[in-house]
């Protein structure tokens, strides 16, 4: 391989996949492993920054910006907000139960990713278009969402509004005045 | 198929995809607190959105389709967040405790 600036750009590149996918599964072990479950958001959170970083890789800037500001922004400060409001903690298992729990767990997702990782490497997908339509940008995808996904994006503003209300008033109700 | 090429093929980004779910259903079916189960469900959500981004990255015509359809999941993953958070809260205060184990009682 002979080394021009070319190949440099691209083994960087490669090297940071490599990074990225590195953070994204050890981010989620640390999320679903720890004892603690403040380890666990921020396991959650590391895990959706290396994600962002794939999504940078997929050609889509604008997705990988809203991964970062919704999931780590919004979403894991929520959770993180709201262990520290109501004092939520993991309360302690005997061994046993950990061990068995933990094995149980481990077989029942391994008979959920080895069918799954088998399938992927078995099945031939069909072939990539000849050529796409248009590059992805933040321009194509402002478009797509006001015009062809227009209905979509509105219900989907009415069902954010409505979580904020049912969120409001399921936390607010059984509140007593001095307490 | 080597190193360099590794972030050029679909097949990468669906078995990140496969691994994520299944560390997702592990933790879901491991954590005995909501909290620790809506992080897993989150996870799960993460490994699909991943799918589509993958699938309309690569072999879509139009590649808005698969960004369209992540960052639907990314708003309904944000509305369920927080139904889920407020709905502990009101557990806690009621129960003190969001141990599954310990919300066995029901009114009616």
């Amino acid at each position: 391989m002979t080394f021009t600036p070319d190949t440099f750009y691209a083994l960087i590149a490669a090297v940071l996949f490599a990074g990225f996918v590195a953070v994204t599964l050890l981010g989620a072990i640390v999320a679903v492993a720890a004892r603690s479950l403040v380890r666990n958001v921020t396991g959650l959170a590391l895990s959706f920054l290396g994600l962002a970083g794939l999504y940078y890789f997929l050609h889509s800037p604008f997705l990988a910006l809203m991964q970062i500001l919704i999931y780590v922004g919004a979403i894991c400060v929520t959770i993180m907000f709201a262990m520290m409001l109501a004092e939520l903690h993991e309360e302690t298992r005997s061994w046993f139960m950990t061990i068995l729990t933990g094995v149980g767990s481990f077989v029942a997702a391994c008979a959920f990713a080895i069918p799954l990782i088998l399938l992927v490497r078995r099945s031939s997908w069909m072939p990539a278009p000849a050529a796409q339509v248009n590059i992805g940008s933040i321009e194509d995808l402002g478009r797509a969402l006001l015009t062809r996904y227009g209905f979509a994006f509105e219900l989907i503003s009415v069902v954010l509004l409505l979580a904020i209300l049912g969120a409001l008033a399921v936390a607010r109700s059984g509140r007593k005045p001095n307490s | 198929m080597n190193f360099i090429h590794l972030s050029e093929q679909l097949n990468v980004y669906l078995m990140i995809g496969a691994l994520l779910f299944a560390i997702g259903i592990f933790g879901f079916l491991k954590h005995r607190t909501l909290v620790g189960m809506l992080i897993s469900g989150e996870l799960i959500l993460a490994g699909a959105s991943l799918n589509f981004m993958a699938f309309g990255h690569f072999r879509a015509a139009d590649p808005i389709t698969g960004q369209a359809f992540t960052l639907f999941i990314i708003g309904i993953a944000a509305a369920e967040a927080a139904i889920a958070l407020s709905i502990m809260i009101a557990v806690y205060r009621n129960y003190r405790s969001i141990e599954t184990r310990d919300l066995k009682e029901m009114e009616g």
